[in-house]
């Protein structure tokens, strides 16, 4: 008797659990062509876009993607990360990109950006700009610092759309793969600095990326970012706060700590991004990457043209937020 | 290759276990060698074909004459243990990892027959931060070196293996770093973990793994005694997962554990039987590394038949294959 039952019992659960399945799809599609009629979706179109998801998740939950060896996730990025982040770069802040010929159409490159703006979205901005802007849609690998990697949630997200450690080691590897690399040789000097500070580029340290590149011999784009300095202006660092926590800097803005993670929303302001003409780094010969006068001339030039780019910029503008 | 530095009669340490004893088999199906010896404390359960097996503890100074009795040329070092519980105990393996790779390699300097040593060593050497760079080469140290457990030993093993290497430059080394070693039949950590009916997972990190096919590490060591001579070696499969990737095929629940219960959780699992895991195992998760195989490519000449991805995914079928029995009691009974 109770074997009968068992057996008659597991064939019933087994087809309860899939009529669940096929609801809970059913409704999750139900809910994706709602969302993509509310976006100006239809016809043909937001059947696509619903099967384009469904496919999507299908590839997420059975594991069925590929990283790279840093842990770059192309399919999250395209497909999560850049969609999040384009409102924002479009509609927010407006992103005027100059200078997108000078990002070369293949092989490796160095972008080097200044930093700023409390909260460095500036580096995911440029990212976009490069991906959305240049014709063969090509991605920004970003290096960050350590602090980033050891966090949760941040460190993982960060690897996935792109980033790694800065360490000459992953940077030359990069290059030498032929990838276009970002680097913000400000670090957490540039983000940190306070509004009285702002378009005012910090120490640039010891020039590493530009040894890596004269190995890899792949040219140098100085990168020049305006509107990022006004979207979170910092009015002082907490610094024992700071201390305390064990974080480089701890922002003082006009709404952040007051307004809680309401004071995190950037103000709207109007950026600028232009890309300069590209630095050769191929015609040093030998050795020239181990040679600091080199290495020092070569930082020095790209910090000028940068710091010069963004007067120019700045000028150009006609206001803060438009 | 010369025929003087062909292998005639090989050494191979820890034959016991799944890895070594497979090396030894291998081994001897090779007509071009002569002998196949395999030492160990216990007799190994599985076949050794043509091998001949010599009850000896690696950490005696026994090994030294018979070493020289036999005429050892070549002497491959399998003898490390990753897992606490193979050994019969912490203490019991470090012993056998420091004292008996010691031991063994200050038998492989007095002896004047030894032309080739082959080391099994591990990727864990370099540990698993996120102040280090995404990808190791051979030449590379760990910022936050590993303070204790298996990679522990095999840092301080690989010292005499190092020291070797500088009094006797005659002698032909070779040591393999591994990937974490996956697949159907071996038991470690970490297929203890993916076994597990419920992965505690650190909340919100995501390591990158990277796995080595067990039939591809005993063809590494084979290799590795047989072909060139190539130094410090990495050994891994192409590619890499995320953590996140990985529980998602292995299709196990999972729970987020907080920074600072990681402990706590091992101690769980521990105690409800599953696993017993290695203090730095959730950093390992958190973390993970990728190791550079450009060398093995290239010094050593050896390919791996399994991507990382394709080495999970037999472990994966292994497992399933196993767990099913489990699962539907109920057909035993009718």
């Amino acid at each position: 008797m109770i074997e009968q039952d068992a057996s008659q019992g597991a064939p019933d659960l087994s087809q309860l659990s899939e009529t669940d399945l096929e609801q809970a799809v059913l409704l999750l599609i139900k809910g994706l062509r709602a969302a993509g009629a509310a976006a100006g979706l239809a016809g043909d179109e937001l059947d696509e876009s619903v099967a384009r998801t469904l496919a999507f998740l299908r590839r997420r939950i059975s594991g069925d993607y590929t990283i790279d060896e840093f842990g770059y996730d192309a399919d999250f990025t395209e497909h999560v990360a850049m969609p999040l982040l384009r409102p924002l770069y479009r509609s927010w802040f407006r992103v005027e990109v100059r200078g997108i010929e000078n990002i070369p159409a293949e092989g490796g490159g160095l972008v080097v950006a200044n930093h700023s703006g409390t909260i460095a979205v500036d580096s995911v901005m440029t990212q976009l700009a490069v991906h959305d802007e240049t014709p063969g849609r090509r991605s920004l690998r970003m290096l960050g610092a350590d602090l980033v990697f050891g966090s949760p949630v941040v460190g993982p997200v960060a690897r996935k759309t792109g980033s790694t450690l800065a360490t000459s080691a992953d940077a030359q590897r990069l290059l030498d793969e032929g990838h276009l690399v970002g680097v913000w040789p400000e670090g957490f000097k540039g983000v940190g600095k306070l509004y009285k500070d702002r378009y005012r580029l910090q120490r640039f340290g010891r020039g590493g990326f530009v040894a890596a590149a004269l190995r890899a011999e792949v040219p140098i784009i100085p990168c020049s970012i305006v509107g990022a300095e006004e979207m979170a202006p910092m009015l002082a660092n907490a610094a024992p706060l700071a201390r305390l926590l064990g974080i480089p800097y701890f922002p003082i803005t006009a709404t952040f700590p007051w307004l809680g993670p309401l004071g995190l929303v950037p103000l709207p302001s109007k950026w600028l991004i232009e890309f300069g003409t590209p630095i050769r780094t191929d015609d040093r010969g030998e050795g020239a990457a181990d040679d600091p006068a080199v290495v020092f001339e070569i930082s020095d030039r790209v910090r000028e043209t940068i710091q010069h780019t963004l007067y120019d910029l700045l000028r150009d503008r006609r206001s803060v937020f438009f | 290759m010369d025929e003087g530095s062909r292998p005639k009669v090989v050494l191979v340490t820890g034959v016991a276990r799944e890895l070594a004893g497979r090396v030894v088999r291998r081994l001897a199906d090779d007509p071009s060698i002569d002998r196949v010896l395999g030492v160990d404390l216990v007799p190994p359960k599985h076949p050794m074909g043509r091998g001949e097996y010599v009850r000896a503890d690696v950490r005696s100074p026994l090994l030294a004459r018979l070493i020289t009795q036999a005429r050892v040329d070549t002497v491959v070092h399998m003898g490390v243990i990753a897992t606490p519980r193979d050994a019969g105990g912490r203490v019991v393996q470090k012993d056998i990892n420091v004292l008996g790779t010691m031991q063994l390699m200050a038998a492989c300097q007095k002896s004047a027959g030894v032309r080739r040593v082959v080391v099994k060593s591990t990727a864990g050497v370099y540990g698993s931060s996120p102040k280090d760079p995404a990808v190791f080469t051979e030449e590379m140290t760990a910022k936050r070196l590993p303070r204790s457990g298996f990679p522990h030993d095999s840092m301080e093993a690989e010292s005499y293996v190092r020291g070797l290497s500088r009094r006797r430059p005659d002698i032909g080394i070779t040591m393999l770093r591994m990937a974490n070693v996956i697949g159907p039949s071996i038991s470690t950590v970490l297929t203890d973990y993916f076994r597990m009916p419920v992965l505690p997972v650190p909340f919100g990190q995501q390591g990158r793994l990277q796995f080595l096919h067990e039939d591809d590490a005993v063809a590494a060591a084979v290799h590795a005694t047989t072909g060139p001579v190539a130094g410090t070696v990495n050994i891994a499969g192409d590619g890499a997962l995320s953590l996140g990737q990985a529980i998602a095929l292995s299709r196990r629940p999972w729970v987020p554990v907080l920074p600072g219960a990681a402990g706590l959780s091992l101690w769980a699992t521990k105690q409800l039987g599953w696993a017993a895991l290695p203090s730095d195992h959730m950093d390992f998760l958190s973390f993970g590394r990728v190791i550079d195989t450009q060398r093995m490519r290239k010094e050593l000449g050896f390919a791996p038949a399994y991507t990382s991805r394709g080495a999970f995914e037999s472990f994966l079928a292994a497992r399933s294959a196993h767990d099913r029995p489990e699962q539907q009691p109920m057909e035993d009974v009718t």
